[in-house]
């Protein structure tokens, strides 16, 4: 049993096992690097947007509008308000399109025709806001038809069409998911008692789904909340208050862009104070969104 | 024949008409919502390009790889902006694909529920944070550091290579790559997590049964049973990454000069758009739209391939949902 060949051999394998281990350790160390690396960002980011963003807060960020570029003090009021027509107009145009495609997908997409517009979709949530802002500029602002009063120059109409367009797939997406969820022994039920499908789905189905399909357009309005480069050159921008659909119209994002190029420091210092808001908004509706809901679905800019 | 009249009795027509209107009208409805995705797509290309066509017809093709832009002499070759997006997205798709994988691994095969949770939901929350939010913390804090800091360290230490002999500031490629790596990491990670997950159990047995240490394991079978998934992951990411437009302006320095060195200042196709178009007319606010136009045209040609990838994997588009 204990030839000189058998122990060099045993030996042998001892120290292959002991590399192997060593290897193993030194990959798992590895991984745990990389995590560090990749949480460590986001720590970094919420710690400079609250040291940086809390002296900003005043009641007159809230309340002001900007004052004339180098005089300090001035609030984003019109900004605040802008963002909220533009998205909640946004909401308006795209989740009656975005729940339409979800029901469709859902009910009437287990073949070709489902597939296609799943494509479709999918390519949509990729397309840069950039490039949709640059399409609803041609599509509206540029347009000399005059085919609609918002045609022909910069409004907030088009800022919120472009924010509609960011939208959609993401809500189209969410709600395919949430009523494919529902249990079929409800649809049954409602066919046993002689229901046909459409009211089967508005009467059954999407009221059981609709916890979850308000997620997804809660989902939906964190992601536009943020977007700046797709209101550039739809919504432009404006100086003043303004509720008029049919004029450019401020936004939070852009004016934190604008305010970030800027030379004031009293520009950066808002800049900080009204990204704090912001993430702090997307980050308390992902975190109700996540305690009602778990962890299905998840907030993105 | 008198069972079957009774087990299923005749409806009057008129009522079977009026349900069968009802469902028509529905899936009519439901689907014409679902087509605007595609009207929408198609709209794009036909509006961008109709925009675009003074610029196309001015330049033809050959301003893909033609590096002068000069709107004040009518050169509009987007060569420079290629470049800049090029080393960009590469940088960010290279480290954030690496970085996604480990951390996938260590989520999947290594963290315990109560660890891993967590720690998906953290990396996940990047995705959360505006990109002109990255921008402001790309110029203030990391561009700062960079300038400050780590610049200097890399340039005394690394000078005599020549892509690392530059002068840092706040602005440049490499503080565009570190911000891009943040950005598209969630997206990255949330799909090779998925398909790594996705990895059928009983192989990961078979070679642990055979004495394979973990690290064997993930080598021997998970990794390659992940890599066109995680391939298709690292496409999504890259579409994000050439998409990117404001916390990229805001930190890339924004000049129209072929980088020399890792600290350049530099310009990205959707960069270019978002800092020259307000000023642009003309011919010049043609040639920016058909830079628009072959962003879209990339990410369209992106997403198939990824999407390729990932539907072979998963077998379906449910990983891909959660993105």
């Amino acid at each position: 049993m204990t030839s000189p060949g058998n122990s060099a051999i045993l030996q042998q394998t001892a120290a292959l096992y002991r590399r192997r281990r060593l290897v193993d350790r030194l990959m798992t160390g590895v991984m745990v690097v990389a995590v560090i690396v990749a949480v460590v960002p986001l720590f970094f980011i919420l710690f400079y947007l609250l040291k940086e963003g809390i002296p900003g807060l005043s009641l007159d960020l809230f309340t002001q509008e900007p004052n004339r570029p180098g005089k300090e003090g001035g609030g984003v009021h019109n900004a605040l308000v802008g963002s909220g027509i533009m998205v909640g107009l946004a909401l308006l145009i795209g989740v009656p399109i975005a729940v339409g495609t979800g029901i469709f997908l859902s009910e009437y997409g287990q073949n070709r025709a489902g597939s296609f517009i799943r494509f479709f979709i999918e390519v949509m949530a990729g397309i840069p806001s950039i490039t949709i802002g640059l399409f609803v500029y041609s599509l509206i602002v540029a347009n000399q038809s005059g085919l609609l009063p918002v045609m022909g120059h910069f409004t907030a109409f088009a800022g919120a069409l472009a924010l509609a367009i960011l939208l959609v797939p993401i809500v189209a997406r969410i709600t395919e998911e949430m009523l494919l969820l529902v249990p079929r022994s409800l649809r049954e039920a409602s066919y046993a008692l002689g229901a046909p499908r459409w009211r089967t789905v508005l009467r059954i189905v999407l009221p059981t789904a609709l916890p979850g399909i308000i997620t997804g357009i809660m989902l939906g309005l964190s992601r536009i909340a943020g977007e700046a480069a797709a209101l550039l050159f739809t919504a432009l921008g404006n100086q003043f208050f303004s509720t008029d659909i049919n004029a450019p119209m401020d936004s939070i994002p852009r004016r934190i862009y604008v305010y970030a190029l800027g030379p004031y420091d009293y520009w950066h210092e808002q800049a900080w104070a009204m990204s704090l808001i912001l993430v702090a908004t997307i980050l308390i509706i992902s975190l109700v969104v996540r305690a009602l809901f778990g962890s299905r679905v998840t907030v993105r800019s | 024949m008198t069972t079957r009249d009774l087990s299923r009795p005749r409806r009057p027509s008129s009522l079977q008409n009026r349900l069968q209107l009802g469902d028509w009208t529905f899936r009519t409805l439901t689907g014409l919502a679902g087509l605007v995705a595609m009207a929408v797509i198609v709209g794009a290309f036909y509006e961008l390009g109709s925009q675009a066509w003074p610029a196309i017809k001015h330049g033809g093709i050959s301003v893909l790889w033609d590096t002068s832009w000069n709107p004040g002499r009518q050169e509009f070759g987007v060569g420079v902006f290629v470049i800049g997006t090029l080393i960009t997205s590469m940088f960010a798709l290279v480290a954030a694909t690496i970085i996604a994988v480990l951390v996938s691994l260590f989520l999947v095969e290594v963290a315990p529920g109560y660890i891993s949770r967590p720690v998906s939901y953290l990396i996940e929350l990047l995705a959360a944070i505006p990109s002109v939010v990255y921008g402001l913390w790309g110029i203030f804090v990391m561009g700062v550091f960079v300038r400050d800091h780590f610049g200097p360290v890399v340039v005394s230490t690394f000078g005599w290579i020549p892509i690392f002999d530059g002068t840092p500031l706040i602005t440049g490629l490499f503080s565009a790559c570190v911000i891009l790596t943040v950005m598209i990491l969630p997206t990255v990670m949330a799909v090779s997590r998925d398909v790594i997950a996705a990895v059928p159990r009983s192989q990961r047995e078979g070679l642990m049964a055979l004495g394979a240490t973990r690290w064997e394991m993930i080598r021997l079978t998970v990794l390659p049973y992940a890599r066109s998934g995680v391939m298709g992951a690292a496409i999504l990411g890259l579409a994000r990454a050439v998409g990117e437009t404001l916390a990229v302006t805001l930190v890339i320095g924004n000049s129209v000069r072929i980088p020399d060195n890792i600290f350049s200042p530099a310009y990205t196709m959707a960069s270019v758009i978002a800092n020259q178009f307000p000023e642009a007319t003309g011919l010049h606010q043609s040639a920016l739209i058909e830079v628009a136009l072959i962003l879209l045209a990339i990410t369209f040609i992106i997403n198939i391939v990824a999407r390729l990838l990932v539907w072979k994997v998963t077998g379906g588009h449910r990983a891909v949902v959660q993105e």
